[in-house]
């Protein structure tokens, strides 16, 4: 990627006619619109979130921190990231197997259908878990005959985020699965090796950094994930909070450093996100 | 790959692919479907035929366009900047651009409102000197869409300008042709294609974008209600016919949209000679 970069800056360096030079004022005026946009756009509110967090000191903010409401929502949050993240890569992984190794009718469909989760808004994402197990919903009778609540309760709550992060492990898989072919499978099995013991002596270390890439995004995505889980959650506090429902709830009542302080762990958790793909990209380009 | 396979597991992957995504999201998906059948055309038609209805979807819609040009705009020079010129700071740049694919949409509501409210950093300062008011307004919206679109125009044109062959650039630079007209009659033709799949997936997002949103709006029907805060509305009234036929409807038009940006795409590369 970056090797691209210079080739391309090394072309236009070397080349001889005015028509590929941009001038002077054209460089320096873009790259200032560039980093004047990334700094007031990306860089402020980064900053903004720890500056608000911190406005009464580290004492409010640890204490902000350590409400019930807020340690249980963050409990809530790794719950369903926990449950979440195998399941979708379990599903990420089997999914471009069968896709990437094997011709079948109706392929570029189910590429298509595993994409879809994508184009839906979070919002109706959650209605759908509503119009299924909610009070009028289709199964909503028989659960609540059988005393089992999903909406308003965390099992609706994990649906909806197993819903919204389907996508994620499957189509960093799919791609790279591809473009290996699977010419050292091959060799593996007609060697004697068995199919587990091909998939991960060979398949899993040539795809162990997209598969932890995907695995990334995905929980990032569920840990932070917004729109699905205030449709389904119901915001009982200290219950169906989880963190994000947790920093709007606390905005809500004007409790700035209690809606910050639990905004900056989601900020944290964002920034590792950032730092450890740069890494896992980095380690991609050179495997 | 096609000739009969050696490879093992294709069943119980396959089967196990289609369970899962039939289980997870074709099933529920299909609730909206099945529910809005229940509902009459009469019914149906009076929904969506409601005036804060019909003010909702012009403000989605509305927003979004606007902030997914003006991310194509900026996203566009960034993109540039990134891969064209050497600059200090370049690469933390770059990884920043994914900042709002990564941080919770209700954090940066939360931010954007606290930043943009007439009290806020920014807020106050655009108060004084040029009198606009951007959180609580339907702009307060377009604010927060141009955010969250950015990096998906940033990373839809950087790899193609990164593979943009330069040697064309040059034979249109040897036969005389000035910066300006190589860069509006040789690169961005063959950029366009991509920065028009960018703006339609920043658009795409924009529509059903909640969190960030809701904070910075005001929320006021007809004025800066969002569809998908209309839906939740709906909801928590027990409206569920009603939440039913407008998520629907979204869903059919974003649907619609996506198809003709799709061949508004191939018209693009046809006429730049890509396929």
């Amino acid at each position: 990627m970056h090797a691209n970069v210079h080739v391309i800056s090394d072309a236009t360096g070397q080349a001889h006619f005015k028509a590929l030079h941009d001038p002077f004022w054209v460089r320096w005026g873009l790259v200032g619109i560039a980093v004047g946009f990334i700094v007031l756009f990306l860089c402020v509110p980064l900053g903004l979130v720890l500056y608000q967090a911190f406005s009464k000191g580290w004492q409010a903010y640890w204490t902000a921190l350590a409400q019930p409401d807020a340690i249980a929502a963050m409990q809530l949050t790794l719950l369903v990231a926990l449950i979440t993240v195998p399941l979708n890569t379990v599903f990420g992984v089997a999914a471009a197997w069968a896709i990437t190794r094997f011709e079948f009718w109706g392929k570029s469909l189910l590429t298509t259908l595993i994409d879809l989760p994508f184009s839906v808004s979070p919002v109706i994402s959650g209605l759908i878990f509503v119009l299924m197990f909610g009070a009028q919903g289709w199964f909503g009778h028989w659960f609540s005959e059988h005393d089992i609540k999903v909406i308003f309760a965390v099992p609706g709550i994990v649906l909806a985020t197993i819903f919204i992060t389907f996508p994620f492990v499957a189509r960093e898989l799919i791609p790279l699965m591809q473009e290996m072919g699977n010419e050292e499978e091959e060799a593996a099995l007609s060697l004697g090796a068995s199919g587990w013991q091909t998939f991960f002596k060979v398949t899993l270390p040539n795809i162990k950094w997209a598969l932890l890439y995907g695995v990334l995004l995905c929980n990032a995505r569920a840990m932070g994930e917004f729109g699905a889980v205030s449709v389904v959650s119901g915001h009982i506090r200290g219950v169906t909070n989880t963190l994000p429902l947790h920093v709007e709830v606390s905005y809500n009542d004007y409790d700035v450093i209690g809606a910050f302080s639990s905004a900056s762990i989601l900020a944290c958790l964002a920034i590792v996100t950032l730092v450890l793909k740069s890494v896992l990209e980095w380690k991609q380009a050179r495997a | 790959m096609t000739q009969s396979n050696i490879m093992p597991g294709f069943r119980p992957a396959l089967a196990y692919t289609l369970f899962y995504l039939g289980l997870v999201v074709l099933i529920p998906l299909s609730t909206l479907v099945f529910k809005s059948l229940q509902l009459g055309w009469g019914e149906y038609l009076d929904i969506i035929s409601n005036n804060r209805v019909v003010s909702s979807f012009r403000v989605s819609f509305g927003t979004s366009l606007i902030a997914a040009l003006v991310a194509g705009v900026f996203g566009f020079v960034i993109a540039w900047v990134l891969v064209r010129y050497p600059f200090p700071g370049k690469r933390f740049l770059d990884a920043l651009i994914d900042l709002p694919f990564a941080l919770p949409t209700a954090v940066a509501g939360v931010i954007l409102a606290t930043i943009f409210q007439p009290s806020g950093m920014l807020g106050k300062w655009l108060m004084s000197s040029l009198g606009v008011q951007v959180a609580y307004k339907p702009l307060g919206i377009v604010v927060a869409l141009i955010f969250i679109g950015i990096p998906f125009v940033v990373r839809t044109v950087e790899p193609v300008l990164q593979e943009f062959d330069t040697t064309m650039e040059e034979a249109a630079s040897s036969l005389g042709a000035t910066r300006l007209q190589v860069f509006a009659q040789v690169i961005f033709p063959n950029i366009f294609p991509a920065l028009l799949t960018g703006v339609s997936l920043a658009f795409a997002r924009g529509v059903g974008e909640y969190g960030s949103v809701i904070f910075i709006a005001g929320n006021l029907p007809y004025v800066s209600e969002i569809v998908p805060l209309l839906i939740i509305t709906k909801l928590e009234q027990y409206q569920y016919a009603g939440a039913t036929a407008i998520a629907l409807t979204m869903l059919l038009v974003s649907f619609l949209l996506l198809l003709i940006v799709n061949l508004l795409q191939l018209w693009a590369r046809r006429r730049s000679g890509q396929i």
